[in-house]
C-alpha cells in the first residue's frame, strides 16, 4: 500500500509539474540557442521584461510597506475597536475571492477614461489606464493580502509583552519596533516579499485588462507570452516564458528557504 | 528627533495615511464594480446576465471547476498523506516542488499545458487519433484549472496531519480497530476540516482563473467558454457594463465561497 | 509618601475590575498585592506602570500625578509573569536594553551590566539566548533587566508563578534580599499567601475589585478587618452560630454572629494532654490526612465540623477516636462588624485561694 502510494505521488509530480517544465525547457531551444536569443532579444520582450520588473518592483516596496503596517494596526492597535478590526480582516481576504480580470475591470471602471477620476488626471495629464499606474494599481490590488497574512499570524503568537516590557524600559513607538517586534517578523516578512515577487511577476489578467497590452509601451512579461501565443509564434513565447520559469524556479527555493527561516523558534 | 517624531501628527498621519491605502485600493474598487454594473439601470443588468452565452459560461466554468477541485481534493489528500506520513528518497524535493504553481504565472502554466497536450505534440497527436481532442476543448481547462489550484488542498491538509496525536491513534488500536477502522473514525475528521477548506479555495480560485485558461481553452461559446474569459471578451468589446454585471454574479459566489471557507475555519478551530 | 493612589477606578466593557481603591505606599517598601484570581491586582500593578488607563482616580508619584504619563516616563521597572525577555538578544542586550534607550555611553553599560550580573548570580551566562536558559534563570534576568536603569518603583506580576516550586523558595528569599540591598519601593502581585507573608513588608488583599486590608502580615493574620480577609487567610473553619461554642456562649452579640476559627486556635488531643480540662469540648476524629510534617484532623465538635494540625511527636489518632477540644480564639462577625475573642474558660474559673 505504501509503495502504490508513494509511487503514484511521484507519478503524479512528474506527470503534472516535471514533464510540463521539461517542456518549457525543450520548447525554448527548439530552433537552437541562436533561435532562443533572436526570440529574446525583441525589442519588445526586452521592453516588456523591463516592464514586468518595473512592476514587480514598485509593487513589492508598496505592498511589503503597508502590508507590514496593516497587519500590526489589525493585531495591535488598541485605537481601532474590535469590531472595525474585524471588519477590515474580512476585507483583507476579498482580493483571494476576485478573478484577475475583474480586478482589471475594476481598476478601469473606477480610474479610465471614462471615470470621474480618471478623466480628472488626464485631464491633468496623467494617465492611470492603459499605462504604468494602472498596472501597477491593478497588480497592487492582488497582492495585497499576501503580506499581511504571512505577518498577522506572527504577530498574534508573538503577544504584546515583549513590547511592553520594552515601553517600560523606556523605549517609543519606532525603538520598540525595531529592537523587539521586527527580529520576531523578519523572517515572515521576507516569506511574503518573495509571495509577493512571484505573484506580481506572474500577474496577468488584471494587467492585461487595465494595460491594453500596448507592444512596446505597456506589455509585461506575461502578456507578451500570450500575444506570442497568439500569432502563433510559439518558439519565441517559450523564450520569454523560459525567463519567467527561471525567475520563478529561483523564486521558489528562496520561497522553500524563507519558510524553513520562518519556524526556527 | 525623537521628540519630532513622537509628536502626535506623526502617529496620526501614518495611521490614515494607511488606512486611506487600504480603503482606497481594496474597497473602493469592489464598491466601484457594483455601482457599475447597475449604472445603467437594473433592466440592463439583468439583460446582461440572462444573456445565454453569458450564463452558459457561468455554469460551465462551476461545472469544470467542480471536476478539478473534486481532483484536488483525491489527489491532494493522498499526497498530503504521502508527504507527512512516509518518509522516503526525494521527500523534501517534491515537498518543495508543491508551491511551484504558486509561483508559476498561470500563462506560462497555460502555455505549458499547449505544449504538451496540443495538437502539434506527442500526445495531443495520439489523443487526436484516438478520438477526443485535449487542447481548445474542455478536458484541457480541466487541466489547466486543476495544475493552478494543486498546492491548496495539499497545503490545507499537510499541518492537520502533522498535528495528529499519535496517541490518538494508538489508543483507536489498542482499543481493538483496525487499520481502516481508525483511518475511517479518527484520522479522517481530523483531516476533514483541511480537505473542505482546501477544496473551497481551490474551488474559488478554479473559478476564477484566467491565465492558463485563455491560452488553453477555443473560448468556443458554451463548450469551452469560461466566465472569466467571457468577461474579457465583453471588455474587449467595449461592453464595460455587461462586463461588471457578469462580474458582479461572479463575485458574490466567490464571496460567498470565501465566507464559508472562514466559517469552516473557525468551526475547525474551536475543537 | 512615594506612592499615593486615589479612589482609582477601572472598568473592562462591563466588568468593574477595580472599585474606589486608595493607599499609600512608603518608599522603600516591598509591598504584596495579594488575593484571588481575576480580583483586579494585575489591572491594578498595570495601571501604576502605565501599561492600563485608569477609568478615574488618581496615581501620584513622589506627590506628583503620573496618570497622563507614558510608561517610558514613569521610571518604573516591571517584570512580567512569563518574563517577557527579548528572545533575539543576549542575557547581555536584554539587561542593557534600558541602557541603551537612555544612550548611557557603553562603558557604563558594561559596568552596570556586569554588576547586576554579579548581584543576580549569572555571570558566565551573559553571552546567552533566552531560550538556552532555565526558567529560574530566566527569572532573574528579567530582574536584572527591569533594575539596570536604576528605576524608583519596581513591580512584579506574579514572578514567579511561571517557576517550580522548589526554585520558588530560594528565589523568593533571594528576590527579598535582592531588594533590601538595592532598598527600592517594591509592589508585587500573588495569589500565593505564603509568598506574600514571606516576602513582603506589607500586604494588601485586594477582591473583587477592592482593597480588603492595608498591613504587615502580623497584623492582618491576628487582625483581620473583614470577613473575607479572616477567611482568606489560613485554613478556618466558619461555624454559623458562634453561641454553641464552649466558652463563647455570652460573647455573641446581636443576629446572627458566626465565628471563624483558625486551626493554629484549635488544640486537640487525649485528656491527659490538657491542663484546663474544664474548657475543653468532647469531639470525634472524622478524617485524617497525612501532610508529611504534621497531621491534618478533622473534628467534629457539636455536630461542627472543625480542621486543625496534630504534630507527628504526639500519639497518633485514630478515626472515630473520642478526643478533648479547645477553641482557644475565635474571631467572630456579625452584619455590622467583626471582633477577636479569646475562650473565657482558659481563665481559671476557680484560682486557688492560699
Amino acid at each position: 500500500m505504501r509503495r502504490l502510494l508513494i509511487g503514484l505521488t511521484f507519478a503524479v509530480f512528474i506527470v503534472l509539474l516535471i514533464i510540463p517544465l521539461g517542456r518549457i525547457v525543450i520548447g525554448a531551444f527548439e530552433d537552437g540557442a541562436g533561435g532562443f536569443l533572436d526570440g529574446l532579444l525583441r525589442p519588445e520582450a526586452l521592453h516588456a521584461l523591463m516592464m514586468t520588473g518595473l512592476v514587480v518592483l514598485v509593487v513589492t516596496l508598496l505592498n511589503t510597506l503597508f502590508g507590514v503596517m496593516m497587519a500590526i494596526y489589525l493585531v495591535r492597535a488598541g485605537w481601532l475597536s474590535d469590531r472595525v478590526k474585524g471588519l477590515l480582516n474580512s476585507i483583507v481576504d476579498l482580493p483571494y475571492a476576485v478573478s484577475p480580470v475583474i480586478g482589471g475591470l475594476m481598476i478601469v471602471l473606477l480610474l479610465g477614461p471614462n471615470s470621474i477620476m480618471g478623466a480628472f488626471f488626464e485631464g491633468i495629464g496623467f494617465n492611470v489606464v492603459y499605462a504604468f499606474p494602472g498596472m501597477v494599481i491593478a497588480t497592487l490590488f492582488v497582492t495585497f493580502p499576501l503580506m499581511v497574512r504571512e505577518v498577522m499570524p506572527v504577530l498574534q503568537e508573538l503577544g504584546s509583552q515583549q513590547e511592553e516590557a520594552a515601553s517600560t524600559l523606556g523605549a517609543y513607538g519606532w525603538r520598540t519596533f525595531w529592537s523587539v517586534t521586527w527580529p520576531s517578523i523578519r523572517w515572515a516578512v521576507v516569506y511574503g516579499l518573495v509571495l509577493t515577487v512571484a505573484r506580481s511577476l506572474g500577474e496577468f489578467g488584471a494587467v492585461l485588462v487595465v494595460s491594453g497590452n500596448i507592444m512596446n509601451k505597456t506589455q509585461t512579461a506575461t502578456t507578451l507570452v500570450y500575444q506570442d501565443v497568439e500569432n502563433f509564434n510559439v518558439a519565441a513565447a517559450n523564450g520569454v516564458a523560459l525567463v519567467l520559469v527561471t525567475f520563478s524556479v529561483g523564486l521558489l527555493l528562496m520561497m522553500e528557504w524563507a519558510k524553513k527561516r520562518k519556524e526556527v523558534h | 528627533m525623537n521628540t519630532v517624531l513622537r509628536h502626535k501628527g506623526w502617529t496620526w498621519g501614518f495611521r490614515s495615511t494607511v488606512l486611506l491605502y487600504f480603503i482606497v485600493l481594496i474597497v473602493l474598487p469592489i464598491i466601484g464594480v457594483y455601482v457599475n454594473s447597475f449604472s445603467e439601470g437594473w433592466s440592463n443588468f439583468i439583460q446582461s446576465i440572462m444573456d445565454p452565452i453569458a450564463w452558459k459560461a457561468v455554469l460551465l466554468t462551476i461545472r469544470l471547476a467542480v471536476i478539478a477541485t473534486v481532483i484536488n481534493v483525491i489527489l491532494g489528500t493522498m499526497i498530503a498523506w504521502v508527504l507527512t506520513r512516509y518518509r522516503f528518497f526525494g521527500r523534501s524535493f517534491l515537498n518543495s516542488l508543491v508551491d511551484l504553481p504558486f509561483a508559476l504565472p498561470t500563462a506560462v502554466g497555460g502555455l505549458m499545458i499547449m505544449l504538451l497536450l496540443g495538437p502539434i505534440s506527442a500526445i495531443g497527436k495520439l489523443a487526436e487519433s484516438m478520438g477526443f481532442e485535449i487542447v481548445f476543448h474542455q478536458p484541457a481547462i480541466v487541466i489547466a484549472m486543476t495544475f493552478v489550484t494543486f498546492p491548496f488542498v495539499i497545503r490545507a491538509v499537510q499541518p492537520l496531519l502533522e498535528e495528529i496525536d499519535p496517541s490518538e491513534e494508538e489508543a483507536s488500536y489498542t482499543m481493538g480497530a483496525s487499520k481502516a477502522r481508525t483511518f475511517r473514525q479518527v484520522i479522517l475528521p481530523s483531516m476533514a476540516p483541511g480537505m473542505i477548506s482546501g477544496g473551497m479555495l481551490a474551488f474559488s480560485r478554479a473559478l476564477a482563473e484566467f491565465g492558463a485558461v485563455v491560452l488553453v481553452a477555443g473560448n468556443i461559446p458554451g463548450r469551452t467558454l469560461t466566465a472569466s474569459v467571457f468577461i474579457y471578451g465583453e471588455i474587449e468589446s467595449d461592453n464595460p457594463t455587461g462586463a461588471a454585471a457578469v462580474s458582479v454574479l461572479l463575485l458574490t459566489l466567490s464571496f460567498l465561497i470565501l465566507w464559508l471557507i472562514n466559517l469552516v475555519q473557525m468551526r475547525g478551530r474551536r475543537r | 509618601m512615594h506612592v499615593e493612589v486615589r479612589d482609582l477606578n477601572k472598568h473592562f466593557g462591563d466588568f468593574h475590575a477595580v472599585k474606589d481603591v486608595s493607599f499609600d505606599i512608603a518608599k522603600g517598601h516591598l509591598i504584596g498585592l495579594l488575593g484571588p484570581s481575576g480580583g483586579g491586582k494585575t489591572s491594578i500593578l498595570r495601571m501604576l506602570a502605565g501599561l492600563e488607563n485608569p477609568g478615574s482616580g488618581e496615581i501620584r508619584f513622589h506627590g506628583k500625578v503620573v496618570n497622563h504619563l507614558p510608561p517610558q516616563e514613569r521610571g518604573i521597572g516591571f517584570v512580567f509573569q512569563n518574563y517577557a525577555l527579548f528572545k533575539h538578544m543576549t542575557v547581555f542586550d536584554n539587561i542593557a536594553f534600558g541602557l541603551k534607550v537612555k544612550k548611557t555611553p557603553k562603558s557604563q553599560i558594561r559596568d552596570r551590566v556586569m554588576e547586576l550580573v554579579e548581584l543576580t548570580g549569572l555571570k558566565g551566562f551573559e553571552q546567552r539566548y533566552p531560550h538556552q536558559l532555565s526558567g529560574g534563570q530566566r527569572q532573574r534576568v528579567a530582574f536584572a533587566r527591569a533594575l539596570a536603569p536604576e528605576p524608583q518603583l519596581l513591580l512584579l506580576d506574579e514572578p514567579f508563578a511561571a517557576i517550580d516550586a522548589k526554585i520558588r523558595q530560594e528565589l523568593r528569599s533571594w528576590l527579598r534580599e535582592l531588594i533590601e540591598r538595592v532598598g527600592i519601593t517594591s509592589i508585587f502581585v500573588t495569589h500565593d499567601q505564603d509568598e506574600a507573608i514571606e516576602v513582603a513588608d506589607e500586604i494588601m488583599i485586594i477582591s473583587q475589585g477592592r482593597l480588603e486590608q492595608k498591613g504587615t502580615p502580623w497584623d492582618i493574620y491576628k487582625n483581620p478587618e473583614t470577613p473575607f480577609v479572616a477567611t482568606f487567610i489560613g485554613e478556618s473553619t466558619v461555624v454559623e452560630d458562634a453561641s454553641q461554642l464552649k466558652g463563647f456562649e455570652h460573647a455573641v452579640e446581636g443576629e446572627r454572629t458566626r465565628a471563624l476559627i483558625r486551626p493554629e486556635y484549635i488544640e486537640i488531643g487525649l485528656k491527659n494532654e490538657f491542663s484546663m480540662l474544664s474548657a475543653t469540648e468532647k469531639g470525634i476524629v472524622k478524617h485524617l490526612h497525612f501532610r508529611g510534617s504534621e497531621w491534618m484532623v478533622e473534628v467534629e465538635v457539636e455536630g461542627h465540623k472543625l480542621i486543625t494540625y496534630r504534630s507527628l511527636e504526639k500519639t497518633t489518632l485514630q478515626v472515630g477516636q473520642q478526643i478533648r477540644v479547645l477553641v482557644h480564639r475565635a474571631y467572630l462577625f456579625n452584619d455590622t462588624h467583626s471582633w477577636v475573642v479569646e475562650n473565657r474558660l482558659k481563665e481559671d474559673p476557680m484560682p486557688v485561694i492560699i
